[in-house]
């Protein structure tokens, strides 16, 4: 099989894998967010948090719920790094200094795992296991716990009431991330991903140096990291690790791994508003945007000019050789276009318009499919937007299933869709303009402002990828980075929230032939058209001065 | 009012801009151009801080670029200006007519109305609520109320344009008197029921001016999308400075352009970007597109009280349509003539032709007109037979007919002419039963013509008469139908009837003997399924119906009552007019998206003039997004300024005249739209960017 079979071959059972899974996984999820009855164990925790599990809250509790929960989550995880010297497990490893601590803390809570560190020389066993893995899971959980209540905004009527946050998040994670970890993890396991407790091993190596080694819980963290779309590696190197992402097969486990919740949702968010078929709008939406980012990043890095990428056939520079340009640029797109920002490449090596298009994928605004839960309520509200506009020219008041667009509708969704170009442009604009900050740069030109560019895109749009080439550890960089990620983690989900409190209040209205079907190829290409003239009309000059001006030159 | 042109075919027409309402309303314009009014309007505002900031620079540094480009933006915010100053003189040249109907009037106030011998002379503006007037033929009416003596024909064409007198009498539903309007003969006692400086000509007049226009709720939602989008490109322009400075130092030995120099995008070309970018097209055109569609409903003789019903009016489910006026022409008409068996289908239309020659209901005269169309018989007049005795029509007897040579011919209501034959010896069948039970059953009204002749009496058939369905409602309703609105009937007639005539006309569903307080309760069930109900009304009992409808038409010949209840008046009374309202409100809101959707799809265009404009010196790649091969930096930038100024101006005539609006399903119209405003707004600034730079580039400093 010639690579570009291979690779077709690759993206094509991933696609049919995703299509099998999306149903059963989407109505599975739909049962636990619906469902009235609680565990025995789900029971206790509600008893020791001190919560009633069937009072539900109204949008400004279900925020403030978010908010209490992620501050004590970063001031948790900040302790666990300072302090991890007197702890257990900590391999004898010093405290984290207190810029990265933060930086690390509010990186791993607002699942961008923004890595301003590397793993196997910073962080202890239990760090990685109490602290980063435990975010893994809950950051998830969170925003799927934001993305059911939107998703309840549409679907209830005459109520003030979004669910419970509490009960809504251990659901989440107890019900689906934690028992789906579990089997991933054996299945790495199986494919050679390391899984101890055990101390560095000491290695001579061929020229007679002495190499540590590191091991630890590695598959059980691998596994949560792609399945909640979080990305932080235990190692340094990331996937790309041979004992994070040891074979091809194991590869392939961990891009379905990362896709797989966030396409799934939206089959959630139909069965929940009693309309299959407007969650398959939205996750065509998603997918025929995915497809067109992979088809183009592979194309960019199959068909590398240049005379080092023209003799091996490819660009294979910052690539693993065990993986080859076709996987590894469907792990970019994967990782850029969810919020994951795990790597299994150096996206800083792609060719100029192939590392463009990781950049773009996530100034998408991490929609397609996005994070677990982010990528559906991000989605919904580009929805939102498009009906708004579509709805006035069909000569009716937008209304999106049964909910009318009003005023207060479409002042959140355009604070939403606010947060993040500004954050990114101007934290850009910022580092770009301060010499002490340009010299973190590791090239000049037009390359050295992609990299700047790529790193505030990933923090604001919490992905979490670094370009590399930046050295973006120093207490600047940590800080200012860390505010992208918290400021584009929460200002969005409070206005999600807000939305889904006034979607909520609404009567619904009965659909006629009046109304914008938004179910049909129609609607999903606007919606298409609509996030992608959105992106374009705003990022372009900063596009045009990175890597555009790189790519066409 | 003077127009009174509503357009049959409806759709759009009255918008046609011409050249001199341009120059006139410039004076307007240019006076708006003060913040302190711009100010609401904030992406015009931000165009005008861009010019004065240009004028500053070019000021500072003159060239003819500088100018150039300074000029185009005040032209932009002018033009702006000039859209809505437009709107806004079509309504004032309609105020002025309203206001010459306002003259000042002299009121005699009665003392005490039992006793209208006694007056006091007063000004009609120290008229308060509750006082009584009278008014004689010849006089104006000095203010709104109802007259509650007497009985008069009053000229209303001060406000209708409708030169035909109309009775205005006290008691019933045509007691309501409009201030403003001249008693043509008789004389009325008037209650006034207004408050001073409150009439109904006082309210016109704010009206289409568009005094006291408040923005509706779509136009809010609309404008905070607009100043979303906005602050964008504010902040994608400003963020883009420090990174083109740090462009240009990273490629030394590059010249300075009038584009770009080391202190990085000049402020010309910044400002320039910011103007081409935000979306000033519909912000130019939005106050306009909303005045227009309410002078729109003006030119057809309807008064919005509020922009909040008209967009209403785009939103409504559900379409409550009296029957009588509205979907039937008014009074029910023969339709066909049953003989019994053994009487020839001929000689009973004769019978029953000469029956009713004398009934002067519009019943008895549509049966004469029925047998001379369908049997060709000559329409006799009482006074050509002789020894014919007359019997008119009477509630009371509920017959008519004639007593001629001994024969007597009686037609009228089935059980009345039956007792009639009985009386008269005669044993109509039970065939005849059978007849009228089939009329019945099949929603008509069965009239039975009867004779005696030598002693002998006997029924000879049965009248069919049915209500006729107005001409075309039928398409109507189905038009409707295909833009998701349900019709429904309201009638006073029993079920069966109304049925019929529902199938007959089309429409989706009836309410029959209706009473107000059903009509009151189906409204509140639509509204209560998340519906926008619309409907008409006239009567002091359609009041409360009216009220509680999201969209209420009161007719104007209606009571003071129903036109305080509804939130519009349809100064001609035509129920049918319903169905332009709705369409009127759909076409606004359509307008405003497409705008919109082109606004928004021209920055494309912009962005590939623009960009490599500026940074095609430093990175020469970028030239390869220069796909309009403009001639230079400079020409490309004035093309696009030059190009979004225009494109207003070009636009001015659809955003008064509204998006062309044909009745079909939401999928359609969007299909349509996204193509025309979508695809046609991404592809028409190329064109005419390009075409601008050919022309420009021959200006100095243009290479």
């Amino acid at each position: 099989m010639g690579t570009t079979a291979a690779g077709i071959a690759f993206i094509a059972s991933l696609i049919i894998a995703l299509v099998l899974v999306h149903r059963p996984l989407g109505d599975y999820m739909h049962r636990v967010y619906t469902g009235t009855r609680h565990s025995a164990v789900e029971r206790v925790i509600y008893r020791l948090i001190g919560v009633r599990p069937d009072a539900e809250q109204r949008w400004g509790g279900y925020a403030r719920s978010v908010l209490a929960f992620s501050v004590i989550s970063i001031l948790v995880l900040y302790g666990l790094q300072r302090l991890q010297d007197k702890l257990l497990l900590s391999l004898g490893m010093r405290p984290v200094t207190a810029d990265v601590a933060w930086n690390t803390a509010v990186s791993f809570v607002t699942n961008t795992n923004w890595q301003a560190y590397s793993g196997e020389s910073t962080m202890g066993h239990l760090v990685q296991m109490a602290g980063l893995a435990v975010q893994n899971f809950v950051s998830a959980a969170v925003g799927m716990a934001v993305a059911v209540a939107l998703v309840r905004g549409f679907a209830r009527s005459r109520t003030d009431l979004l669910g419970n946050f509490w009960v809504t998040l251990v659901r989440g994670t107890i019900r689906v991330l934690l028992p789906f970890a579990f089997v991933g993890a054996l299945v790495l396991v199986a494919g050679g991903v390391v899984q101890n407790l055990a101390s560095p091993q000491e290695v001579t190596t061929l020229a007679g140096g002495v190499q540590h080694i590191t091991g630890g819980p590695v598959a059980s963290q691998e596994i949560i990291k792609e399945l909640g779309t979080n990305g932080g590696g235990f190692y340094n190197a990331n996937a790309s690790h041979p004992f994070e992402n040891p074979t091809s097969w194991t590869n392939w486990v961990e891009i379905f791994a990362i896709l797989v919740i966030p396409f799934s949702l939206p089959r959630t968010f139909g069965r929940m508003v009693g309309q299959v078929r407007q969650g398959g709008a939205i996750v065509a939406v998603m997918a025929v945007l995915a497809l067109a980012s992979v088809a183009l990043i592979s194309f960019f890095e199959l068909s590398a000019s240049g005379t080092v990428p023209q003799a091996v056939g490819a660009a294979l520079e910052g690539k693993e050789v065990r993986f080859g340009v076709a996987n590894s640029a469907t792990f970019a797109a994967a990782t850029t276009l969810t919020s994951t920002g795990a790597v299994n490449s150096f996206h800083d090596s792609y060719t100029p318009l192939g590392g463009m298009m990781t950049t773009v994928n996530m100034m998408l605004g991490e929609v397609a499919p996005g994070g677990v839960g982010s990528g559906l309520y991000g989605m919904l509200v580009l929805a939102v937007i498009t009906v708004f506009v579509a709805g006035l020219m069909v000569g009716r008041t937008p209304e999106y299933l049964g909910k009318r667009i009003g005023s207060r509708e479409i002042k959140l969704a355009s604070l939403y869709f606010l947060v993040t170009p500004i954050l990114v442009l101007t934290g850009t604009a910022v580092a770009m303009g301060s010499p002490e900050q340009r010299a973190s740069m590791g090239n000049g030109g037009a390359h050295g402002l992609s990299e700047v560019l790529y790193a505030f895109t990933s923090a604001s749009n919490n992905n979490g990828s670094a370009f590399a080439g930046l050295t973006a550890n120093t207490p600047w960089y940590d800080v200012a980075l860390g505010l992208c990620m918290v400021l584009g983690r929460f200002l969005p989900m409070i206005f999600v929230l807000g939305l889904a409190g006034s979607l909520a209040r609404q009567a619904p209205i009965p659909e006629s032939t009046g109304t914008l079907p938004t179910h049909r190829p129609q609607f999903v290409g606007m919606v298409v058209g609509v996030t992608l003239i959105l992106v374009a009309l705003t990022f372009l000059p900063a596009l045009a001065l990175g890597p555009l001006a790189e790519g066409l030159s | 009012m003077s127009p009174k042109n509503s357009p049959e075919n409806g759709r759009g027409g009255g918008g046609l801009l011409d050249p001199r309402q341009l120059v006139r309303s410039l004076p307007g314009a240019v006076k708006k151009l003060n913040p302190g009014t711009l100010w609401r309007n904030p992406v015009m505002l931000i165009v005008e801080i861009g010019a004065v900031f240009t004028t500053v620079l070019a000021i500072a540094s003159p060239s003819f670029f500088a100018w150039a480009i300074m000029a185009w933006l005040w032209l932009t915010v002018l033009f702006a200006n000039l859209a809505e100053a437009v709107a806004e003189g079509r309504g004032k040249a309609q105020a002025a007519t309203l206001r010459a109907a306002k003259r000042d009037t002299v009121a005699r106030r009665l003392a005490d109305p039992a006793d209208p011998g006694h007056w006091e002379t007063i000004n009609a503006t120290e008229l308060r609520q509750g006082d009584h007037v009278i008014v004689e033929a010849g006089e104006i009416i000095p203010g709104d109320g109802d007259v509650v003596e007497g009985i008069a024909s009053v000229d209303e064409s001060a406000i209708t344009g409708e030169s035909a007198p109309v009775i205005r009498e006290s008691g019933g539903d045509r007691c309501a008197v409009t201030g403003g309007t001249k008693v043509l003969s008789d004389r009325i006692i008037v209650r006034i029921t207004q408050q001073p400086g409150e009439s109904f000509i006082d309210k016109m007049i704010a009206l289409v001016e568009g005094a006291d226009r408040q923005k509706t709720p779509n136009e809010v939602a609309l404008n905070i999308l607009l100043a979303a989008l906005t602050i964008i490109f504010l902040v994608a322009v400003a963020a883009m400075q420090p990174l083109a400075i740090y462009s240009k130092a990273a490629n030394p030995g590059i010249p300075d352009s009038p584009a770009l120099n080391a202190e990085g995008v000049t402020g010309v070309v910044l400002a320039s970007l910011v103007v081409c970018l935000i979306p000033t097209t519909i912000g130019a055109l939005l106050s306009a597109i909303g005045i227009a569609g309410m002078d729109r409903l003006v030119q057809r003789n309807v008064l919005a009280l509020s922009g909040r019903a008209v967009e209403a009016a785009g939103d409504v489910n559900t379409l409550l349509l009296d029957k009588t006026g509205t979907i039937t022409l008014g009074n029910r008409q023969a339709a066909q003539f049953v003989p019994v068996d053994g009487v020839a289908e001929r000689e009973m239309a004769e019978a029953a032709q000469l029956a009713s020659l004398a009934d002067e209901t519009p019943e008895g005269r549509s049966i004469v007109v029925y047998a001379k169309e369908a049997y060709g018989l000559r329409e006799r007049q009482p006074g050509e037979l002789a020894h014919a005795e007359w019997v008119a029509f009477t509630a009371q007897t509920r017959m008519s007919g004639v007593d001629v040579d001994g024969r007597l011919i009686r037609k009228g209501a089935a059980a009345a002419v039956m007792t009639w034959v009985r009386d008269h010896g005669g044993h109509p069948t039970s065939e005849v039963g059978h007849l009228v039970d089939g009329v019945s059953a099949g929603g008509g009204t069965p009239l039975v013509v009867g004779e005696v002749t030598r002693g002998r009496a006997r029924v000879l058939g049965v009248i069919h008469l049915k209500d006729v369905v107005k001409q075309g409602m039928r398409e109507r309703f189905a038009e409707m139908r295909r833009m998701g609105i349900r019709t429904i009937m309201i009638t006073g007639d029993n079920p069966l009837t109304a049925k019929t005539i529902a199938e007959e006309a089309g429409v989706d569903d009836f309410l029959a003997e209706a009473t107000p307080e059903d009509k009151l309760a189906l409204i509140k069930k639509e509204q209560e399924g998340g519906r926008l109900v619309a409907m008409t009304g006239d009567g002091t009992n359609d009041a409360p119906a009216l009220a509680q409808a999201d969209v209420g038409v009161a007719m104007n010949t209606g009571t003071s009552a129903a036109k305080e209840a509804g939130n519009m008046v349809d100064l001609d009374s035509n129920p049918t007019k319903l169905i332009e309202i709705v369409e009127i409100g759909k076409q606004l809101l359509i307008t405003r998206g497409a705008l919109t959707t082109f606004s928004i799809a021209n920055d494309i265009a912009k962005y590939f003039a623009i960009i490599p404009a500026i940074f095609a010196a430093i990175y020469p790649g970028l030239d390869t997004l220069n796909i309009m091969r403009l001639t230079s930096p400079q020409s490309a930038i004035l093309s696009a300024v030059v190009f979004n100024a225009l494109v207003i101006v070009a636009l001015i005539p659809l955003a008064l005249r509204g998006v062309g609006y044909r009745p079909s399903s939401a999928s359609a119209l969007l299909s349509r739209n996204l193509y025309r405003y979508g695809l046609g707004g991404i592809i028409v600034p190329f064109i005419g960017i390009k075409i601008i730079d050919l022309l420009v580039r021959f200006l100095p400093g243009m290479s």
